[in-house]
């Protein structure tokens, strides 16, 4: 009889343990979805027409749902996305080479320089994006590199370089010396130690610098508004800040231009979910 | 290695001399090869970091302007640009909107962010998938961000407008154009932007303090305000004070936001230093010398707290360790 009454019971407690829990994914969702609303509104917009802007109240799914704005963005910003990848590959580029073989001396010596350097980079990567920009604009006046795609590859990498060194290195601590000594006993020098031990074993913290990176450069826009004239050479951000700065404004054009410029955010949260809590607290970059 | 050298000690007198000579050598080799490891990188800070910084106020104490690119020549003019700095009509605004504008998004964000991971302790179904969406408007770029929100803002066909009207207000919001609300707009949109970074660091302070202590405090009878009064509170401050610091260098100086909703405007009235140093060296006067005097006092103000930020992290550090 107690057997009995008790199955009742257990599949009752069971049950509402597990309206609570809709309960609580349904309160998660509406947060969630509180915050997203803005991304859900420009992409609602950005499939609409010109015209269906004027309606009130304002439509929240597109009345006649079209791909004319993208068509358009894409041939107004082809060019402004042209240049985003340049820029943010480049500055890959050029923050892996300064950091990658950084981090590593870093996570092996304990000399003073190293310290110093460390925290010459922390405090280095707090200078408003302005002072650096403003001193920049002379220097590559004088060189004759403003308005080339280096100039701002170069400014774009100071938001990286000590990012991706202080991740990378944080991920090499964690690499057992023994391996290290092993190579050494078996003769490889530092170089070898470097290139054949610790880049292979810190794939994940390489992928993860160079994510980064790349969304460093990608969403730069105050060194390309600076350092950058040329109209061939506008990033994403610098056209969309003219298109929203014009007279009129093609709202729907503007609207699918920024979701396009979204697009390589989202990618990297789903490639690297897990790492990215990982390097916020580690480097807590952004402007 | 180091055996051997003792034990040789004790037989054979110079063998040690020279083991220790070797090792000195070695040692010297090693030193070499790491610094060329470390060259990049300091050729780097020299150069992009350091050279910058020192040149900005080597600027702010000349007579910098679009006349030094075509003559070279910048005469030194001492303190001149800080003291018109000072005395211009903007300083003090700019300056008063740069303090409402940190402390306005510090607390929003912070507050808004604590709540948000309060939230995510609980365990349930889809958690982490919502819990990592949170984070798209972070990783955007932000002054994509903040060209959505001029949109939003947007008086006579914004979403937000259509929210407030569709509660009962009829009166027109101007959030762009109204130079009462220049500053909250961009408040507005700095806050969606800042939570998310909140939210992360915070939620791992949280999940780093040990549920046996919940367990216990629950059977002690505490209840939910007490358990986070007590507990939760005093034990997530180091993680807080980080995010705080953290949270009030990157404030101080952001630019894109407010450069994509309001330019500083209307009429300057959301000008912050760093905007507004922006605007005397590129846009208004072509005073590079007067926006390097604004870049130093707000250079000045974010390595202080930034300085504070390192030693309360290391001692933190130190403590954990």
């Amino acid at each position: 009889m107690s057997v009995s009454a008790r199955a009742p019971r257990l599949r009752l407690a069971k049950q509402s343990s597990r309206i609570k829990s809709a309960g609580w994914t349904l309160a998660g969702i509406l947060i969630t979805g509180f915050m997203l609303f803005p991304l859900y509104w420009i992409v609602n917009l950005s499939f609409m027409h010109q015209t269906d802007l004027l309606q009130n109240p304002p439509p929240f799914i597109p009345p006649n749902p079209s791909l004319d704005a993208y068509q358009a963005a894409i041939s107004t910003a082809g060019g402004y996305i042209r240049s985003s990848f340049i820029y943010a590959i480049g500055t890959v580029v050029v923050t892996m080479i300064v950091a990658t073989p950084a981090a590593y001396a870093l996570s092996t010596i304990r000399a003073r320089i190293g310290s110093l350097l460390l925290f010459a980079l922390i405090l280095a990567q707090m200078a408003p994006g302005f002072v650096v920009a403003n001193s920049l604009y002379s220097a590559f006046n004088t060189l004759g590199l403003l308005n080339s795609y280096l100039a701002v590859i170069l400014a774009d990498s100071t938001i990286a370089v000590p990012f991706a060194i202080i991740i990378m290195r944080a991920f090499m601590l964690g690499i057992p010396h023994e391996l290290g000594e092993a190579a050494r006993v078996d003769g490889a020098g530092q170089l070898r130690i470097f290139w054949s031990v610790y880049l292979p074993l810190s794939r994940t913290a390489l992928i993860t610098a160079s994510l980064f990176s790349f969304l460093f450069g990608w969403g730069d826009f105050l060194f390309a508004l600076i350092l950058n004239s040329n109209p061939d050479h506008t990033p994403i951000t610098v056209g969309i800040y003219r298109f929203i700065g014009a007279y009129s404004i093609e709202w729907p054009s503007v609207m699918a231009t920024a979701v396009i410029a979204i697009i390589p955010a989202t990618i990297l949260l789903a490639l690297a979910q897990r790492y990215i809590a990982a390097g916020i607290t580690a480097g807590a970059v952004k402007e | 290695m180091t055996r051997v050298v003792e034990t040789g000690a004790g037989d054979l007198p110079p063998a040690p001399v020279v083991l220790k000579g070797r090792r000195r050598l070695h040692w010297r080799r090693e030193r070499v090869v790491t610094l060329m490891f470390l060259a990049p990188a300091l050729i780097y800070v020299l150069a992009f970091y350091l050279y910058p910084i020192v040149f900005n106020v080597i600027m702010s104490v000349e007579k910098y302007t679009l006349k030094t690119f075509v003559t070279g020549e910048a005469p030194f003019i001492g303190l001149d640009n800080f003291t018109r700095l000072v005395n211009h009509p903007e300083f003090w605004p700019a300056v008063m909107n740069t303090v409402w504008f940190t402390i306005g998004s510090l607390f929003f964000q912070f507050t808004l962010g604590l709540l948000i991971a309060l939230f995510y302790q609980h365990r349930f179904p889809l958690n982490s998938i919502l819990r990592a969406l949170i984070l798209v408007p972070w990783l955007a770029p932000v002054l994509v961000s903040g060209a959505i929100w001029v949109r939003l803002l947007d008086q006579d066909y914004g979403v937000v407008n259509f929210f407030i009207h569709s509660l009962g207000y009829q009166g027109q919001i101007s959030w762009l154009t109204d130079p009462h609300l220049s500053l909250i707009s961009v408040l507005i949109a700095n806050i969606w932007i800042g939570i998310p970074f909140n939210m992360v660091i915070l939620y791992g302070g949280l999940q780093a303090i040990p549920r046996v202590l919940y367990e216990a405090a629950s059977i002690d009878g505490a209840n939910a305000w007490q358990r986070f009064r007590y507990m939760t509170w005093p034990l997530l401050r180091p993680v807080s004070t980080v995010v705080l610091l953290l949270g009030l260098v990157y404030t101080l100086k952001v630019f894109d936001v407010i450069m994509s909703i309001t330019r500083g405007g209307p009429a300057d009235t959301s000008q912050t230093l760093n905007t507004w140093a922006y605007s005397l060296a590129f846009t208004n006067a072509f005073n590079f010398g007067l926006g390097a005097a604004a870049g130093d006092i707000l250079l000045v103000i974010v390595l202080i707290f930034g300085l504070l930020y390192l030693r309360y992290a290391y001692r933190e550090l130190r403590e954990t360790t």
